[in-house]
């Protein structure tokens, strides 16, 4: 129990620290939402202070908003399935004793070490050219005509490319935490003749759900700013355009600083209305 | 030491300690293209002739120069004296006053011998702004051996019909064989250079002399029902993400039979180490309509001064000797004819050490010719630029409008409905920029 003094203390010495990361947080933030209230066109010539509500008006209504959002929200969501589902059945996997246990857990995790462009760049090259990609190749062997991924199937070739990341983290995280089951409890269950399935429903996933929450937390974080994958691949066209490439177009491409802006503090309320719904959910997992 | 070496000594002191008070830094921004690099290299001889000037250089990647040099320019920042810059901005900026107007450029610069086309492209009202480094336009490149074989013949200056045709005979697709291989990879750099182009020898425009947006005439519509006719029956699958490089590299590989960019790809496909079809290419001029204007563009990485620097005189002594003849001469001296930026003075075109290295510089020299950014359509336009818009507000444009004939060429809307939807989002962008 810390006293009266002790925790004074402590707070003037947390101070420089707290003061220091505010400003590198504010700063930012309160001119973006200054940017956000003029018509701010620098190529134009043009920078008229206070013009109301009329970015954000016009931010909203353009017919891409609510496109991005839901691709947004679709892409987000989707990777999450991916990786929380795929983490959970490698996490087993891996927990398996086997042959070359540690090589296949460095080939697990090493997407995570692949930079963002990098990893979508061997993707579009490699693997999903229509002509020269591998999977290409697979499917002429077949028989098959190749699938032109990246147009036809553009969402889901870059929920794949992100997934693809992700995985190595979900599995890491779920790992140590089925690592840290008891195993006495699974080998009781197995005594009294639960099959796996039940094992896995009613001892192994309950234990599993706070490192759930966790992933899935961190990865919404990152998720909701996804850029690199986008810019590399599709250039935001075929219907993958999300919020934050809308921004960046706003912003770079047609030099409109003020309507970016306006969409960045959107995106800003947006993803806190995300975290702190998450924040509940992994409040509440983390108290029982 | 007697008394007379000392006062030379202290001359010599005093003399060294004025000259450096006097040079002058100057900071230069450019690509990291090649021929740039090379111009770095060779600058000891600028610093040799002018001892006053010391230059600094910041390399940057294509898409962060012109996001640092535009931030610079607007804010009024004065980070750099001599900027790298496309056709694309010069008249943008040169009408705002941001750029120092290159005259005076001394009395053995030449400015008569630069390309018209380049000096066109640069110039706002007649007063250049900027200086070409180097130039490029588009044409036809074609596999020979794939012409013969389909019994054909390439004519100097071809049509679209000639090109289509040429393109169904040389599809084969159980074999990878391509007739023709284009963009259609989303941008205002990307397919749209390409289309805005072709649409210029198809009769169309970006808008009308009101700015009122030309989406919605029948020239379009015949531009791109034709584009997606070739792609879609003879153009490799997947072209709907295919740029620059993603061609290059497939017509390098043999899989194209024709391919329309631009003319600095000629030294790439014609290089044996890099292009397995590297003896068996030709080269044409971009097609028309015979409506007037060639389906090809105009470019140039110039060099100009921002208004806001303090040196203005030595940067533009700088650009005199980079964009000169005497550089040129210099380039060839030291790395061969071969290697020497072309497409800016018409002397290069002219010099038949030039003409013998490079076998397609006619093609390019011709091609850079046919093209007019002061008058690029068949109807007046108000705007200046062959495959772009010279307003700041095109970027944005271009590569929305870009994404939405892109998704047309990969199935997922017509061409009706890609041409509304661009014609709807143009309209409100102009109206929003004031137009």
């Amino acid at each position: 129990m810390a006293t009266q003094h002790s925790r004074s203390a402590a707070r003037l010495m947390m101070a420089p620290a707290v003061i220091l990361l505010l400003g590198w947080m504010l700063v930012p933030l309160v001119m973006t939402l200054y940017f956000s209230f003029m018509d701010y066109r620098p190529l134009r010539g043009v920078a008229e202070c206070c013009v109301g509500f009329k970015n954000y008006e016009r931010f909203i209504t353009s017919s891409s908003f609510m496109d991005s959002v839901l691709v947004t929200l679709i892409m987000v969501g989707g990777i999450l399935a991916i990786t929380v589902i795929g983490g959970i059945l490698l996490a087993l996997l891996l927990d398996q004793p086997m042959w070359g246990q540690g090589i296949v857990r460095i080939l697990v995790i090493a997407p995570f070490f692949v930079m963002p462009t990098v990893s979508a760049l061997v993707w579009k090259n490699m693997f999903m050219d229509p002509v020269n990609g591998v999977l290409a190749h697979v499917w002429r062997f077949f028989g098959a005509v190749p699938h032109d991924w990246l147009s036809q199937s553009s969402l889901f070739s870059i929920i794949l490319i992100v997934s693809w990341q992700w995985l190595p983290f979900a599995t890491l995280i779920l790992l140590t935490a089925i690592q840290s089951l008891d195993s006495e409890q699974l080998e009781a269950s197995e005594m009294d003749g639960a099959k796996f399935l039940s094992r896995f429903w009613y001892i192994i996933l309950p234990h599993l759900s706070r490192a759930i929450t966790v992933v899935i937390l961190i990865q919404t974080i990152f998720l909701l700013s996804i850029f690199a994958e986008i810019f590399v691949t599709t250039q935001g066209s075929f219907g993958t355009r999300t919020l934050t490439y809308l921004i960046y177009q706003r912003v770079l491409e047609s030099q409109n600083v003020g309507l970016g802006s306006a969409g960045g503090i959107l995106a800003v309320i947006l993803a806190n209305i995300i975290a702190i719904f998450l924040m509940r959910i992994v409040g509440k997992n983390l108290d029982t | 030491m007697n008394q007379t070496f000392r006062a030379l000594m202290g001359a010599t002191a005093l003399t060294a300690l004025s000259t450096a008070a006097q040079a002058e830094t100057i900071t230069i921004a450019t690509v990291n293209n090649g021929q740039m690099i090379q111009m770095q290299r060779l600058a000891e001889d600028f610093t040799a002739k002018h001892p006053d000037i010391e230059l600094e250089w910041v390399t940057l990647e294509e898409n962060v120069l012109r996001q640092r040099v535009t931030q610079d320019i607007a804010t009024k920042g004065g980070q750099f004296d001599v900027m790298t810059i496309g056709t694309y901005e010069v008249p943008i900026w040169g009408a705002q006053d941001w750029l120092t107007p290159l005259d005076n450029m001394g009395a053995d610069y030449d400015v008569d011998d630069i390309l018209p086309a380049m000096r066109g492209g640069l110039s706002v009202d007649g007063t250049l702004y900027a200086a070409p480094f180097y130039g490029e336009s588009s044409m036809v490149m074609y596999r020979t051996d794939l012409m013969e074989a389909a019994g054909m013949e390439m004519p100097e200056a071809p049509s679209w019909e000639f090109i289509r045709d040429a393109a169904a005979a040389m599809t084969d697709r159980d074999a990878e064989q391509y007739g023709i291989c284009l963009r259609g990879k989303a941008g205002w750099g990307e397919n749209m250079a390409f289309l805005s182009a072709m649409a210029n020898s198809f009769g169309a425009r970006w808008f009308d002399e009101d700015w009122q947006a030309q989406f919605d005439t029948e020239e379009w519509n015949t531009t791109l029902s034709f584009y997606m006719d070739l792609m879609t029956n003879y153009g490799p699958p997947g072209a709907s993400t295919n740029g620059f490089n993603e061609n290059l590299s497939l017509f390098q590989q043999g899989k194209c039979g024709m391919w329309i960019d631009a003319t600095v790809a000629a030294s790439f496909v014609t290089n044996p180490d890099d292009s397995t079809v590297a003896d068996q290419v030709g080269f044409a001029l971009a097609p028309d309509n015979g409506l007037g204007p060639r389906g090809n563009w105009l470019w140039a990485w110039s060099l100009a001064v921002p208004a806001g620097s303090d040196a203005t005189d030595a940067a533009k002594t700088f650009i005199a000797w980079a964009t000169s003849k005497e550089y040129l001469a210099l380039v060839a001296e030291k790395e061969g004819w071969a290697n020497v930026p072309p497409g800016t003075r018409t002397s290069l075109y002219e010099n038949p050490e030039y003409l013998e290295a490079a076998p397609f510089a006619q093609m390019t020299l011709q091609s850079i010719n046919a093209a007019d950014p002061t008058q690029p359509t068949v109807d007046p336009v108000p705007y200046t630029g062959v495959q772009f818009v010279a307003i700041p507000e095109f970027a944005g444009i271009g590569t929305q409008v870009g994404q939405e004939f892109s998704a047309a060429l990969a199935g997922q809307q017509s061409v009706d409905e890609a041409l509304e939807k661009a014609q709807d989002l143009t309209t409100d962008e102009m109206e929003a920029a004031g137009y």
